[in-house]
């Protein structure tokens, strides 16, 4: 078969992008490691800020001789150079031993790992439900912008944005778990799961008992944004020439929606779920705390009231990780997905 | 200062604030301000300190509401009307204090990667990119937990956390500001880079750094009442301290409603403020959202 001279150049250009997407995603993927070893960087000098040092920290309320405490030192290689204990540091992080808790007496990286599960339950159903409930809301408010519905709901998103996530977890725990006035509780007040849970498939059930609070308030403050980036969004595609193509060539409302106008304002918003993903983090520490959900959350709290140094280390840096990759991969997506940004 | 620019700048002034004043929701806020931080003011001279003491309380233990309690009282007897009024002190002085650290922060920083050019630029857009990305509550409250608890160390905590978002802002502005020919020009006449960021580059950013201020207020005032409610507080009782012991005496789960309401409320209450005037601030000051509305 003859190659059209077109052909040749589609093929090239495609091949000269593909290849600059490959080396934009290089770039970040440096700009990301950068990130990462500045996280570890300033972990260590950070938790090196404490009055006193680690050994003391340790031996808080056990009476320790002067010998013991250097014995102890000795131990955690406190007596060792600064650089020294920099690269032992950076080692013992790479190959994910993260110390060992002084709370628990267990080894943080398996403290995390029993954590991990609760966590990654509450934040993806929460996000699953924050974005699904924004972007209808949003897209519906654009398309009416400036009617009722529009109203409503940008104010009601607004509203709820602007209170303190751990305030309104407390407001639901009063009116809907505890029960007030003529109002019996309906949900759990707190954890995951109560000590006599049933098994087998009514523990699901169990579980999302419990999970309905923690899942409302994640999602009532975190949803504003979804709605508004969806809303300014689509209104900037609503006024383009191709949605009054489309409209002229007779599709109904919803075609014109659904098919043309939606597609193309998905964009953002749906970047915005990853690179927003370190203010959800936030709000599910507040709100692990509220509802004493057992994951990541609730451990770098109690961490702090401890202080569990080695604790609030570990998940410092599990979480700042987990973010600066899922902004890479946001920034990587988008990117591939958008040819307007791929050229700028 | 000559005359001629004296009389200029009192004109500015009069316009500001005649194009303020047509901003209703802005007004709204500055009221809302403007009680809040009377009341707390004036704590000192129209209460007694003595209620706040845990050892010397009168009422009894999570009273609701009476004539001698508006709004009953704590685990430890303490009226709660009276912790609103004196916690107001510690959550707008924290409020304010960490936003201006942070809006100091962010604007140098902005500037800077604004004005300078090859790596530099790159370093500084670095590391606001990073703080940028990073969970700030959880970096706050790491660096609140190793500083130890106090007024101090929750403002520098708070500061140094969110000053990124600024630090984009006020870049942007500064680039657009560099680009105008009189910056060229004075650079011909001989300005060195102190002069030009300064002289010309700050003062055009001034009104951004002033409303992006008054809305960093709000969100310190909201990270601090979430730091000390998750146990990283200032050690001086605030909002954000009275909700943390609402929760550890089960106040919600026991219907105590007088407890829970009143400091979110309150802090609802100057965030919005804080967020009407920013909000107020910008319409007046930026002139392409002035044209819109």
């Amino acid at each position: 078969m003859l190659t059209s001279p077109q052909q040749v150049r589609d093929g090239a250009e495609e091949g000269g992008a593909r290849r600059a997407v490959a080396r934009y995603a290089l770039v970040k993927l440096g700009g990301a490691l950068l990130s990462i070893g500045l996280v570890i960087v300033a972990t260590f000098f950070l938790f090196r800020l404490i009055p006193g040092d680690p050994a003391i920290a340790y031996t808080r309320d056990v009476p320790v001789t002067p010998e013991q405490l250097a014995l102890l030192r000795r131990q955690l290689g406190l007596d060792r150079p600064l650089g020294a204990q920099f690269l032992d540091f950076v080692g013992r992080t790479l190959r994910l031993d993260l110390g060992t808790s002084y709370e628990y007496r267990r080894p943080v990286a398996e403290l995390i790992g029993d954590r991990v599960g609760p966590t990654l339950l509450l934040v993806g159903t929460g996000l699953a439900v924050a974005v699904g409930l924004g972007m209808w809301q949003g897209t519906r408010a654009a398309w009416h912008h400036g009617g009722r519905f529009d109203r409503l709901s940008t104010g009601t998103a607004l509203t709820l944005w602007s209170v303190p996530t751990f305030w309104l977890g407390l407001l639901l725990l009063m009116v809907l778990a505890a029960g007030i006035g003529p109002i019996p509780g309906l949900f759990p007040t707190r954890g995951m799961e109560d000590v006599d849970a049933p098994g087998g498939p009514l523990y699901l059930l169990h579980v999302a008992h419990h999970l309905v609070l923690p899942c409302l308030t994640l999602v009532a403050v975190v949803y504003a944004q979804y709605l508004l980036v969806m809303r300014s969004s689509l209104l900037e595609e609503i006024g383009q020439d191709y949605v009054t193509t489309a409209r002229a060539k007779g599709l109904r409302d919803d075609d014109v929606r659904r098919r043309h106008a939606v597609p193309n304002a998905l964009l953002p918003t749906v970047t915005l779920v990853f690179m927003q993903i370190g203010f959800v983090v936030g709000g599910a520490v507040s709100v692990e705390f509220v509802y004493s959900w057992p994951g990541l959350g609730l451990l770098f709290v109690e961490a702090i009231r401890g202080p569990d140094y080695a604790v609030m280390q570990g998940t410092f840096m599990l979480v700042c990780v987990a973010v600066i990759v899922m902004n890479t991969l946001a920034d990587v997506v988008y990117h591939v997905l958008d040819p307007r940004v791929r050229s700028a | 200062m000559s005359t001629t620019a004296r009389t200029r700048r009192r004109a500015a002034l009069t316009r500001f604030r005649r194009q303020y004043a047509r901003q209703r929701a802005g007004l709204y806020g500055v009221a809302i301000l403007l009680v809040a931080v009377l009341a707390a003011l004036l704590a000192p001279l129209l209460t007694d300190p003595s209620g706040m003491d845990v050892t010397r309380a009168t009422g009894a233990r999570m009273a609701p509401p009476s004539m001698d309690f508006p709004l009953g009282t704590d685990e430890s007897g303490r009226s709660v009307a009276l912790m609103l009024l004196w916690g107001a002190r510690v959550s707008l002085l924290i409020g304010f204090m960490s936003a201006l650290l942070s809006m100091v922060i962010g604007t140098v920083f902005g500037i800077a990667a604004g004005h300078f050019r090859g790596w530099v630029a790159a370093v500084l857009m670095r590391v606001t990119d990073w703080f940028l990305v990073l969970p700030a509550l959880v970096l706050a409250m790491v660096l609140a937990a190793i500083l130890g608890g106090s007024p101090f160390t929750i403002i520098l905590a708070i500061g140094v956390t969110s000053w990124a978002s600024t630090a984009r802002l006020i870049r942007a502005q500064t680039l657009a500001v560099e680009a105008r020919p009189y910056i060229e020009r004075s650079r011909a006449l001989g300005a060195g880079h102190w002069h030009v960021m300064t002289r010309h580059v700050l003062p055009n950013v001034a009104p951004l750094v002033l409303a992006n201020t008054t809305l960093m207020v709000a969100s310190a005032i909201v990270t601090e009442s979430t730091l000390a409610f998750l146990g990283a507080g200032s050690g001086q009782v605030s909002w954000g301290t009275m909700l943390r012991g609402s929760y550890d005496w089960g106040a919600a789960t026991s219907g105590a409603w007088w407890y829970v309401l009143p400091p979110g409320l309150c802090i609802i209450a100057v965030v919005l403020a804080f967020t009407l005037c920013g909000r107020a601030l910008e319409t007046v000051l930026n002139p392409r959202l002035r044209g819109a509305s």
